[in-house]
């Protein structure tokens, strides 16, 4: 087959993948948040309500599209093109399963962390190009916070690249199950090649490693700009950030970005931190659970799954905390977040040098 | 002092995210449609979903709820006194006067007035209950129908009359020609007074 029409194929298919998980996300959001504060949620339109964001999504389709007269028409043109773009693109270094991956990137981790920085510019240009005072002031807010945050974030994350010496995201996930080549030990002690499964996973290679977890998980909320982080759009200040001004399916893209950015966050972490695409379950003994539920399709479902429900508690955790203020945003990231992920790399030196 | 915040961060963080999980996985089955003043009635809602499906689901209300107006036209004097205590005006009464008494109610009151119009319009009421107090034989009162979504405005004036413009032109006529007459009969026993004086 001809590459170029490969390529458009795996395109199409991210996208279409993009779309989908963010009607599901939206329709798991409504439904979650209402559970949790003891409503309903949708339940008229479809089954359970299930067909509620495809509706939603057509209203979005048919509205009219403003653009403000004191605008900066290019700008609130292309904001959210970019917003949308950079997230979509993050998407094609991540491996789905062993051997299936958009693009065999050797610097794949290094590229994802570079394009998802676009979309601060994209925040950026569509809170000026507004001309909105509530639009700007998100967009300042979310640039502040997203720049501040990739710093513990990608600690944590090069903690873990420290520990794996590749940057190569299908290497990462090769090594943290039963296909890994080198000697795979939890905690470093106890030797798990051949066992696999959960105890194999980054995140118990070493003590510190649940730590780095911990700081990129909460990184990562700020950056898809959920609660308890979600000052750039602060619906009881802001009317709605950086997004106020954006109607039909401009407004569409920002939202899909949201969703989009909410699942690559989660499944980044799932390939550094819980194993990528390797079983949680592992041998024992003569009962091999782990090479039973391991291949493409399983692959293929553990991503999901694992990222599905990292998502879940995304979600879980936007319904139960308040918002946090400005100051104690970059208290949290600067005074805390950031000397504790510097601590993480440090060890992972240490730990890759000496205990390894 | 950072060990205590953060430690402390993660349990009120823990608490709150249990709290949020306990809801979660609480019965979502349909709510049960008790009335408030069942003992149990806050105690349920903590543990079920707190969305009643309104038109399929409806929680009861009580027999004398001050709702919507209603009248037993039947047994309307058409006194006027409703109309007349009602603070907004929202009550139009116009009466023809009956040749002689013709029926009762159901209290035994005589019937004199026929009702050519009984407008009560619900878009300016203000459910106060004056009218209901002030009549003498019971017959407006409140009931406890809640739901009256109208598309047009003009559709919350009730009209309370049964009479067709005929029966009222010919109540009208009838009363018109008696008067008549009286006139007619005052005038000649005038004329006899004259005449014999």
């Amino acid at each position: 087959m001809n590459p170029y029409i490969l390529y458009i194929i795996v395109a199409v298919g991210l996208f279409t993948f993009a779309a989908l998980f963010a009607l599901f996300g939206v329709y798991a959001e409504r439904k979650l948040s209402a559970f949790i504060q003891d409503r309903l949620g949708p339940t008229e339109t479809g089954k359970f309500g299930l067909l509620q964001t495809l509706a939603d999504a057509l209203k979005l389709l048919q509205k009219e599209s403003i653009t403000p007269a004191a605008a900066d028409k290019v700008l609130f043109l292309l904001a959210p093109i970019i917003i949308f773009v950079s997230v979509y693109m993050g998407f094609a270094c991540l491996p789905w399963a062993p051997g299936v991956v958009p693009s065999k990137a050797s610097i794949g981790l290094y590229y994802i962390f570079a394009i998802i920085s676009i979309e601060t510019l994209g925040i950026l240009m569509a809170g000026w190009g507004s001309n909105n005072k509530y639009s700007i002031l998100g967009a300042m807010r979310s640039v502040a916070q997203i720049i501040s945050y990739e710093i513990p974030a990608g600690f944590a994350l090069i903690s873990v690249v420290m520990i794996s010496q590749t940057l190569d995201l299908q290497q990462i996930s090769l090594q943290q199950g039963i296909l890994s080549a080198e000697k795979v030990k939890f905690f470093g002690i106890w030797d798990v090649t051949h066992i696999g499964g959960l105890l194999s996973w980054n995140i118990f290679k070493a003590p510190h490693l649940i730590i780095a977890f911990v700081i990129y998980f909460i990184s990562s909320l700020a950056e898809s700009n959920r609660a308890p982080f979600d000052i750039p759009e602060a619906e009881s200040e802001l009317v709605a950030g950086f997004h106020t001004e954006f109607t039909g399916m401009k407004f569409g893209f920002v939202f899909l970005a949201e969703y989009s950015m909410m699942f690559l966050v989660s499944m980044i972490a799932v390939v550094l931190f819980l194993g990528a695409w390797n079983t949680p379950f592992p041998n024992i003994g003569s009962i091999k659970f782990a090479d039973w539920t391991t291949g493409i399709v399983w692959g293929i479902i553990w991503t999901f799954a694992k990222t599905l429900v990292l998502v879940a508690i995304q979600i879980w955790i936007r319904w139960t905390l308040p918002r946090l203020r400005v100051d104690q945003l970059m208290n949290l990231c600067w005074k805390v977040l950031t000397p504790l992920a510097f601590l993480c790399m440090i060890i992972s030196g240490i730990w890759r040098l000496w205990v390894m | 002092m950072l060990l205590k915040n953060t430690y402390k961060a993660f349990t009120t963080a823990w608490q709150g995210l249990m709290l949020t999980l306990r809801h979660f996985v609480a019965g979502k089955g349909k709510r049960t449609m008790t009335s408030v003043k069942a003992t149990n009635y806050f105690t349920e809602l903590e543990n079920k979903t707190n969305t009643i499906q309104y038109p399929k689901q409806q929680l009861p209300v009580p027999e004398v709820g001050r709702y919507q107006l209603d009248v037993e036209i039947d047994d309307c004097i058409v006194c006027d006194l409703c109309a007349k205590i009602c603070p907004v005006d929202c009550i139009s009464i116009e009466s023809i006067k009956a040749t002689s008494s013709y029926g009762q109610t159901s209290d035994g009151s005589k019937k004199m007035l026929y009702a050519e119009k009984f407008d009560i319009d619900m878009a300016k009421c203000l459910y106060c209950g004056l009218c209901t107090v002030v009549c003498p034989t019971e017959c407006i009162v409140m009931t406890n129908q809640y739901d009256r979504s109208v598309y047009t405005l003009g559709d919350l004036n009730y009209s309370f009359s049964d009479m067709s413009p005929e029966l009222v032109a010919e109540k009208k006529e009838e009363y018109e020609q008696q008067q008549a007459a009286k006139l007619a009969a005052k005038q000649a026993a005038l004329k006899a007074k004259e005449r014999g004086a």
